[in-house]
């Protein structure tokens, strides 16, 4: 049986983790590539490495970074922020990511989806969508959320699919950074509404969290990154809890 | 020396690097003629069975004389597809022919693509299963999939079950991405590397 993935985010800000992290014994807790290591080692299914700032300075740090991190880690590997155009995926994947998300960028020239499936494969591109409850709607949101798209969450998820996107990366802006749950019912809907996977995101805060997200959620697979540095083994005790509760989910030794 | 063919599908840089983990050098050759002296072929790929259109002709011929001489022969997710009879993704392109039967799309019961983490359901002793635990999961990333034949060795079930792995006598392929596996998925690829070692 396909198993849900549990997926780390690493934000980064020219080749430094920024979001706190509290792991003891990690020697340089900055370095994506040690968080990485170490989530991997804990059993981490999927890794997105997503460069907050996007500055022409960051991106040569970004790429070193996609590449220290792929150089010893076997799973797979996504990276967003600041993709806007076939050539900023090209180094990217060029530099060792599997996958490259798009954001804003695809909302401005959906074309870009197509043109990136056609290049890398669909399922070499995540479409990210930042959703928040508005009037009733899920309204989508561009630029870090600064922006209303003038889109809703559903029609845009299934635009996407149709123009080639292999998974979309579905992020509750209401809940982001509220560790008060994912948002089940815009999961649900989009999830329900595609035939690709939809990646959970925003509101992660307890173990249960998840189970709720993959089971009233619909979700595929679902990404956190400060839930994960609560504690060393955030990511197997995690694990083994969902198994307990008859949640598919890939046990390592 | 292991030969992977670049013929414009998919992402070559992971699977060098799962190589250069299992401490094996890949060399990317620029025309068939090249596949004379090689000792395995890694056949990658990503994407729409169609792209192995750009297999026709001089590499197909290069690859089968390859075998004949002994040569060991290795696909990996479309490139499996690609060692088949043909897929109905494309039907009216031939595969390589070298195992029989079919790639066709997983039924719509569950979600298509099947992306993800799933199971390896050993169905027989295998060289490049040597020292992989059953029950391993390996990293999916596919619509359509090869049937279940006499040259499966392992299964794995999405809605249907489908062969994962296969492995006919130099012929091996895995519809699964070792390179995105894990150690276990280093694992084999150091296994494919063993076989195609001329002191192994």
């Amino acid at each position: 049986m396909l198993s849900k993935r549990l997926i780390a985010c690493l934000d980064v800000r020219n080749g430094c983790v920024v979001k706190g992290i509290q792991f003891e014994g990690l020697r340089n807790a900055g370095d994506p590539a040690a968080l990485a290591r170490r989530y991997n080692v804990e059993g981490i299914d999927e890794l997105v490495i997503l460069d907050v700032t996007a500055t022409l300075e960051s991106r040569q740090a970004l790429a070193d970074t996609i590449r220290a991190v792929s150089r010893e880690l076997f799973i797979p590997l996504a990276v967003g922020g600041g993709i806007r155009a076939p050539e900023d995926a090209e180094a990217a994947i060029d530099a060792g990511a599997d996958k490259v998300s798009v954001n804003s960028a695809a909302l401005t020239d959906p074309s870009l989806i197509t043109r990136l499936a056609g290049r890398y494969g669909s399922q070499a591109v995540v479409v990210a969508i930042d959703a928040k409850r508005r009037d009733g709607t899920f309204a989508v949101f561009s630029r870090s959320g600064s922006t209303a798209a003038g889109r809703q969450a559903v029609e845009w998820a299934r635009e996407a699919e149709a123009r080639g996107a292999g998974e979309i990366l579905l992020t509750s802006m209401d809940r982001d950074g509220t560790r008060a749950g994912f948002d089940c019912e815009l999961t649900a809907a989009v999830s329900t509404a595609v035939s690709i996977p939809v990646i959970a995101s925003g509101g992660a805060g307890t173990f249960e969290h998840f189970l709720d997200v993959f089971t009233t959620g619909r979700a595929d697979a679902a990404l956190a990154a400060s839930v994960f540095h609560y504690s060393e083994h955030a990511v197997s005790e995690l694990k083994a809890f969902l198994a307990e509760r008859s949640i598919p989910v890939r046990r390592t030794a | 020396m292991i030969a992977l063919i670049d013929y414009g599908a998919g992402n070559l840089t992971s699977v060098r690097k799962g190589f250069a983990a299992a401490g094996a050098d890949v060399v990317t050759p620029s025309s068939p003629t090249d596949l004379a002296s090689v000792t395995g072929i890694v056949v990658p790929g990503v994407g729409h069975f169609a792209s192995t259109r750009a297999l026709d002709g001089p590499w197909r011929q290069a690859i089968l004389e390859a075998l004949n001489r002994g040569a060991f022969l290795f696909g990996i997710c479309l490139g499996q597809q690609w060692l088949f009879e043909g897929s109905d993704e494309e039907p009216d392109l031939a595969g390589l022919g070298v195992l029989r039967g079919r790639c066709r799309r997983l039924p719509p019961t569950l979600k298509v693509p099947h992306v993800g983490w799933n199971a390896l359901e050993m169905r027989r002793p295998s060289r490049l299963l040597a020292g992989v635990p059953p029950g391993t999961q390996a990293y999916f990333t596919h619509s359509y999939a090869a049937d279940v034949t006499d040259d499966t060795v392992a299964v794995t079930t999405h809605a249907a079950p489908f062969a994962s792995v296969v492995e006919r006598a130099q012929v091996f392929g895995v519809q699964f991405h070792p390179e995105k596996s894990g150690e276990a998925g280093v694992q084999m690829i150091r296994n494919f590397v063993a076989v195609c070692s001329p002191n192994a």
